[in-house]
């Protein structure tokens, strides 16, 4: 029983030591927040220059807009860093936060089978979803709450196309990430609704392009709010505002215009204190 | 496909420190989620083994089922568990590498207990007679058995790290995959896979392939110098 014996202690205190290796730093917060900010790589970009600045360590767990903000609403994250106005009023509403700051905008784009089969080119996107529900042509929704979703939601409705009278096959629901979402429509040449910045990071593209961009309605608005304190007392109120005071202020507001990709600038700064240059 | 073996292939010699750190974080959750299952899922094994109850038939379906416990479902009820709104909320584990263990410890246990009460079993079969002629204890019967099992207990180990290292389900819910602090290899190849980077995605396959294998290599080696020794 020695050997038994002498191997078990020594298991366990290997065990100890790296139990006690993964010992967090003490000054950290937790941003909840979506796929497309972490997955284009602006957190990558932002969080050094931050963390540099301030010594507070920024972890970020990336879900979709309904999910973060869940998140936040059970007190697992310090900070909601989200796009989807109406629901992040919501948690205002409620009581989850106090306020809630602009931060930046990019916007959505229409992608899909660079043959363009139903036709969409160019610059409307409610002509562009009407003329694909007329020709049933193969879309991928989200399908998991998130901003994105929302959004994609929302201009069904405004197109005036009441997707629960004319789904079908055609529509597909995969209720994943803005990548898979992407990968999907990429492996089944369909048409899909993205974030120019998870579209510019994403690489597995085949057959896909940008169908319709530029109009004034894909704009996508992102904001940020601290979790209330009153409501979860355990909240890093100090070091989550100092976050949120950070991505508002001027040298944050640099650091979101200063990141590119293919030398395309990805989120445009308009918080309010910044000045809309 | 080929190509996007052979960028993998390329991209495997180009890998940073980031990945060591990530191979290195999945080491330790696992190895410390293989040594907690292990401290509670072999005992209890070799105890179900030689302790005869009214029950027990039913207790060995439970822990054999639970060998297949779905990995998301294990993370979901561990989240709600940790998360701040939860009983354990006020330690503060969720979105760390502890949660992680505690998931993939619960993961794991009824696999070890599970493959446990199998081999003691057997080895029961074989020496039981004896040790009850000389009226041993239910403890002490199973803990000569399990120690008469040893060599074949670290198979048990081995399936048990085997399913931790690899399950992406429990800790993607309960770590967060948070960059530096809770990705593991597992997250990292959804993570990549999820941008579309499909060689870098296989790439880090490729290297969690190597660990595991680089891991039984050594069980291996271990065990046979062990057998030489005091086998």
């Amino acid at each position: 029983m020695d050997v038994l014996r002498r191997s078990l202690l020594s298991l366990a205190f290997l065990g100890l030591t790296a139990a006690s290796a993964l010992a967090q730093s003490p000054r950290a917060i937790t941003v909840a927040s979506t796929t497309s900010t972490e997955q284009s790589g602006l957190f990558k970009h932002l969080l050094p220059r931050f963390t540099a600045k301030s010594g507070i360590e920024v972890k970020v767990v990336a879900l979709g807009t309904g999910q973060a903000l869940d998140v936040g609403r059970r007190g697992d994250a310090d900070v909601v860093f989200v796009h989807d106005k109406a629901a992040e009023e919501k948690f205002v509403a409620e009581g989850f936060a106090t306020i809630r700051h602009e931060v930046m905008y990019n916007d959505f784009i229409l992608a899909g089978p660079n043959a363009d089969p139903a036709g969409t080119r160019g610059a409307d996107v409610l002509g562009a979803l009407r003329k694909i529900a007329a020709a049933k042509a193969p879309f991928i929704s989200r399908g998991d709450r998130s901003g994105t979703h929302a959004a994609e939601l929302r201009y069904w409705s405004d197109a005036g196309v009441d997707l629960a009278a004319v789904r079908g096959d055609w529509y597909r629901e995969i209720g994943q990430g803005m990548g898979p979402a992407l990968n999907t429509a990429s492996a089944s040449n369909a048409y899909v609704m993205t974030d120019r910045g998870t579209w510019l990071s994403f690489k597995n593209r085949g057959e896909l392009a940008i169908l319709v961009e530029g109009d004034r309605r894909l704009f996508n608005q992102y904001g940020v709010m601290l979790v209330n304190p009153a409501k979860h007392p355990h909240v890093k109120a100090a070091d989550g505002q100092a976050f949120v005071d950070w991505v508002v202020s001027p040298d944050g507001q640099r650091a979101v215009a200063d990141y590119k990709i293919e030398g395309q600038q990805l989120f445009f700064p308009n918080a309010a204190g910044a000045g809309r240059s | 496909m080929l190509d996007t073996i052979v960028s993998a292939f390329a991209l495997i010699g180009r890998l940073d420190g980031d990945v060591l750190s990530i191979a290195a974080l999945s080491l330790r959750v696992s190895v410390c989620a293989v040594l907690c299952g292990g401290l509670i899922g072999v005992p209890l094994g070799a105890l179900v083994a030689v302790v005869r109850m009214p029950g027990r038939g039913a207790v060995i379906a439970v822990l054999n089922a639970f060998m297949g416990l779905p990995a998301v479902v294990v993370g979901l009820v561990v989240y709600l568990l940790l998360s701040r709104s939860g009983p354990l909320g006020a330690a503060g584990l969720l979105f760390t590498p502890s949660a992680m263990i505690i998931a993939q410890t619960i993961l794991i246990t009824p696999l070890m207990a599970a493959l446990t009460r199998q081999l003691v079993e057997d080895a029961d079969r074989e020496l039981g007679e004896q040790l009850r002629s000389l009226r041993l204890t239910a403890t002490q019967r199973a803990r000569i058995l399990a120690f008469d099992a040893r060599f074949s207990l670290a198979v048990v180990v081995l399936a048990a790290f085997g399913r931790a290292v690899s399950e992406v389900g429990a800790v993607l819910v309960v770590g967060g995959n948070i960059a530096g602090h809770t990705r593991t290899m597992t997250t990292a190849i959804s993570l990549e896979t999820q941008k579309g980077d499909l060689p870098l995605a296989l790439a880090l396959g490729f290297v969690l392939i190597a660990i595991v294998l680089a891991v039984n290599a050594a069980a291996s080696g271990l065990r046979w110098h062990a057998m030489r020794a005091y086998g």
